[in-house]
């Protein structure tokens, strides 16, 4: 369906968000086919029961893990990556069996109803469905049980989403989005890192989950990076961004006057960019510096091309910074001091981290994709969104043989029967006194 | 909805006020201090009802435990090993204390208290603490072309503070097991012991802040109807072991404050015995699965399913290894325990009178909330005690006249906690594992696959979401954050995906995702 219907797809994406064909191809199309050949060449294997260990009692037993679909599953997807952040969830869903309904955001109109109509030719039409609508529509479909429900989108929505899952006892996995901050300190390759964060942060005009939200950088790392800030922009989109086909819109009116608030509210000053046009819905690359911590530009996720710097005094000052906000879905900190990469790793939390660039920690497949607080919960792509669409259970096969052992645990109890009971148990457990008594020193609560 | 809503409001407005004059008049936090150690303990040789903690203390608590956290004392290492082996040490010094609480709250007998609530603990923290370095090291993940220079890995953090609620029908396992899990993954926890059992809450109360850490764990006994108002102070994750209702109200809760959360509650456990099979083995084994603990246990099974031949033949096995348990009177047996309160005393006595016939056992002593363990035949699917969940020592037994038609039953209830299948027959067993879907399925035996650590135990639709003992404990309390760590350097493999962005570079990234689609399936050149 992808690949005969490439350029319908192209032409929808250029509709809906002026996404430039490269853009469009790299991130909605390939990364689609990526993840199904993925999951083509590992369903096999993912659906091999998973034995695990046993004990004594249970030696002659069989014990695995056994993975069940959960049933019908809904899918939610947003409308700045309409194509890939609907159809990955829903080959997860597909490879663990489930039967899905799929429904695209009615914001991004052309891709909604592209998929509307491709959908029903290239699947069971018994088994995938695809609904339309906006809020008052998914408020309806939301009364009907689900097995599972994946939403990918803004924390409002899925707070509403969740109440109605939770009268059912649905699960939920919710990729919401969140400030990603992105903390450039010490040594640091200036140039390369200007190049990789205008990409990461200008990627799709900046409406990315995981595009850099912020900058939290020393004085002296902000006046080096602004110039090649500069330069990296006039090499991408030249002189004049609204010209050149490689920059993308903002995907409504709506959306575009929302961002211009912002940027009106915000005490910042514009270093760069700061132009825009309603009719076009574009906004030029904006970056603006002395944004403090209570700008409004600092309140809610941006999700557009404006890139405020903020400076702080120390790695620890900025840790705290972060660590103030709600735990965003990406984190990112340049460096090229290992020691400075940790210390950020190490001391926040977030649903994915990248050093040294931006976004393509989510292309791997092997790495889960998710949110944590905040930004979500639940993760997915390549093994691990099977897991998500699926249920694990336990399955323990035993026979018939061993009842006198069994015996031990029937009525009525005698302290004979706990004594060995206790015996097995020590035999079982593999600690050793030892470690016992070493360990029980420093038991004592403070 | 809207007068729900001010309310809430109205109250949160008051709590922190509240909490802003309590926090000016406590110069420093509660430690045991030995007064307070007593009072507690007469309480509990009394007989009193424990203390209660209301919505309004849980501010406190929790601010406690979240500035603990903050402070990251619980991420080392040590110190997890240390608390866990507090764990251990707590129940190994207080066997006593607990099976004399437990033996008060349920009449349960020492053998039981000791073995499913005790030793299964102790197991738990043990198999954690000798697997605790494996569970934090990294977890390295294959990586593709484009990011063969790097490091991925996938690293596990703590949650932060979370709300561990425990029921009363194993109410010390149910409260610690998840304790463990959630202190193995390096988080402060606060327990909700059942206020059912309130001796056995009590205890707990009494005695963990004597074993772990008094900033980053704290026990509070809140009342089902203020658990949702506890669960909106919002927590990093709420775990939740219950029945269908609670475990909804609670869900809603965290819903209003986008909790993530983990129930695991209890349901009808359907389990089927073929015609094959050897009826005296699945007598004893069921009869020990459905009456330990007086019927209240979360894995027991729910309901037989059975063809009419050998039905008489299992009523007349199960008579028998009743009377082998338990004697001619079980009343008399301290191998058997009681309701855990009146309240359900009455539902399972009512269901009991309202239901099918009574084969063997009925008798029930209100005085002493004693139901007999009793077997019930000629039920109907539409008797009360198949249309409501229940605990307790009723076994109702069903025919059906094949496999098909038992599982055409179990696929028309809703998923349960556990499925069981006894049949000598192995096509039988496998068409029940594979053509019904429950948390988890066991053949020929009952509950034990509950009982061992390396199987996930959870629920999936009305039985609950999320898994745990073991190491899913971990997992369920942890965040698995993915990590890929760059250089600055070898921009002459990425320049290729940026702007102005050209054909050719594209068709060479496209090439290059294709060469190895067939033999590893995914590569992307960014």
């Amino acid at each position: 369906m992808v690949k005969d219907n490439e350029e319908r797809i192209l032409i929808a994406l250029h509709k809906d968000l002026a996404k430039p064909k490269f853009e469009a191809v790299l991130s909605e199309v390939d990364i689609v086919i990526n993840e199904l050949y993925y999951a083509i060449d590992n369903l096999s294997s993912w659906l091999k029961p998973e034995y695990v260990s046993k004990n004594l009692a249970t030696k002659l037993d069989d014990c695995f893990v056994q993975r069940q679909p959960l049933g019908v599953v809904l899918i939610i997807g947003p409308w700045n990556y309409p194509l890939q952040l609907l159809l990955i969830p829903l080959v997860a869903a597909i490879a663990a069996g489930n039967c899905v309904l799929i429904k695209p955001s009615e914001v991004s109109a052309a891709t909604d109803s592209l998929i509307a109509e491709l959908i029903p030719k290239y699947l069971s039409q018994d088994c995938y469905a695809v609904v339309h609508g906006g809020a008052e529509e998914t408020k309806a479909l939301l009364q009907n049980r689900f097995d599972h429900i994946f939403y990918t989108g803004s924390q409002t929505v899925a707070r509403s989403i969740m109440q109605a899952a939770s009268i059912h006892l649905t699960p939920v996995t919710l990729e919401l989005g969140g400030k990603c901050p992105c903390i450039i300190y010490g040594k640091i390759d200036i140039t390369a890192a200007a190049r990789r964060i205008a990409w990461a942060k200008f990627f799709n005009a900046g409406q990315s989950c995981v595009a850099p939200d912020y900058v939290l950088c020393s004085p002296a790392n902000r006046d080096a990076l602004l110039p090649e800030l500069r330069k990296v922009l006039e090499n991408f989109y030249g002189k004049d961004p609204q010209t050149c086909p490689d920059f993308s819109r903002i995907v409504s009116p709506r959306h575009w006057t929302r961002l211009m608030e912002l940027l009106g509210k915000s005490s910042g000053k514009v270093v760069l960019g700061g132009e825009s046009s309603q009719e076009d819905k574009y906004i030029a690359p904006t970056v603006l510096v002395d944004v403090a911590e209570d700008d409004a530009l600092m309140q809610e996720e941006i999700f557009g091309p404006i890139l405020p710097i903020l400076t702080i005094e120390s790695l620890e000052k900025g840790i705290e910074l972060i660590n103030r906000k709600e735990k965003p879905l990406a984190l990112y900190a340049f460096s090229d001091e290992s020691s400075v990469v940790n210390t950020v790793l190490q001391n926040t939390s977030s649903g994915g981290f990248c050093s040294n660039d931006g976004i393509i920690h989510m292309t791997l497949p092997s790495l889960p994709f998710g949110g944590v607080g905040a930004s979500g919960w639940g993760s997915y792509h390549g093994r691990w969104g099977f897991e998500a669409f699926s249920h694990r259970r336990a399955v323990m096969l035993r026979g018939w043989a061993l009842e006198r052992l069994n015996g031990l645990r029937y009525p009525p109890y005698s302290e004979d029967k706990l004594s060995w009971l206790r015996w097995t148990h020590l035999l079982g457990s593999r600690y050793s006194s030892r470690k016992a008594c070493s360990s029980r020193l420093h038991l004592r609560p403070h | 909805m809207r007068g729900e809503r001010c309310r809430s409001e109205d109250f949160q407005h008051k709590l922190q006020l509240f909490s802003a004059v309590h926090l000016q008049n406590m110069s420093s936090p509660p430690s045991p201090s030995p007064s307070r150690w007593f009072r507690a303990l007469r309480r509990t040789r009394l007989g009193e009802p424990c203390l209660k903690t209301y919505p309004l203390e849980c501010v406190d608590v929790l601010k406690r435990a979240r500035v603990a956290f903050r402070a990251r004392r619980t991420l080392k290492e040590g110190f997890r090993l240390a608390q866990l082996e507090a764990v251990v040490q707590m129940l190994e010094e207080h066997e006593c204390d607990f099976v004399d609480a437990l033996g008060r709250d349920l009449h349960k007998p020492r053998f039981e208290t000791v073995v499913s609530e005790l030793i299964l603990v102790k197991n738990e923290a043990l198999h954690a603490v000798n697997n605790l370095k494996r569970w934090m090291q990294p977890q390295h993940v294959e990586r593709n072309l484009s990011t063969s220079l790097d490091e991925c890995l996938v690293v596990s953090e703590p949650l932060g503070v979370v709300l561990i609620v425990g029921t009363w029908c194993s109410p010390v396992q149910m409260c610690l097991v998840p304790l463990v899990g959630a202190i193995a993954a390096g988080n402060c926890a606060i327990i909700s012991p059942s206020e059912c059992t309130a001796h056995t809450a009590e205890l707990l109360h009494r005695l963990i802040p004597f074993y772990l850490d008094n900033e980053c764990f704290h026990v509070i006994i809140a009342g089902s109807n203020d658990l949702p108002e506890v669960v909106e102070l919002k927590f990093d994750h709420v775990f939740f072991t219950g029945n269908g209702e609670e475990g909804s109200r609670i869900a809603q809760a965290a819903a209003r404050t986008l909790t993530p959360v983990t129930l695991i509650l209890g349901g009808k456990n359907p389990c089927y015995v073929d015609q094959q099979c050897d009826v005296a083995t699945a007598a004893q084994r069921v009869a020990w699965a459905r009456f330990h603990n007086a019927g209240q246990s979360l894995a027991a099974p729910g309901y037989i399913l059975c063809h009419a031949d050998v039905k008489a033949r299992l009523v007349q096995a199960l008579k028998c290894c009743l009377l082998q348990f338990y004697g001619s009177d079980p009343r008399e047996s301290r191998s058997y325990g009681r309701m855990v309160n009146p309240e359900l005393f009455n539902r399972t006595r009512d269901m009991l009178w309202r239901s099918g016939k009574v084969t063997v056992g009925g008798q029930v002593i209100e005085a002493e909330k004693y139901i007999a363990p009793t077997i019930l035949t000629e039920v109907a699917e539409q008797d009360p005690i198949m249309q409501q969940d229940f605990f307790g020592p009723v076994l109702p037994v069903l025919t059906v006249k094949d496999v098909d038609e038992a599982i055409d039953f179990i696929n028309k209830q809703e998923k349960p906690l556990c499925v069981y299948a006894y049949s000598s027959n192995s096509k039988v067993i496998s068409r029940l594992m594979t053509e019904t879907s429950s948390g988890s399925f066991c053949a020929n035996d009952s509950v034990v696959q509950s009982l061992m650590v390396a199987l996930p135990f959870g629920g999936v639709g009305a039985s609950g979401m999320g898994s745990y003992h073991g190491r899913h404990s971990f997992d369920a309390f942890s965040h698995r954050k993915s990590c890929l760590l760059r250089s600055t350097r070898f921009e002459c493999v990425t320049y290729l995906r940026y702007p102005p962005y050209e054909d050719r570079n594209l068709s060479l990234m496209t090439w290059a995702s294709t060469l190895s689609q067939k033999s590893q399936g995914w590569c992307q050149i960014l």
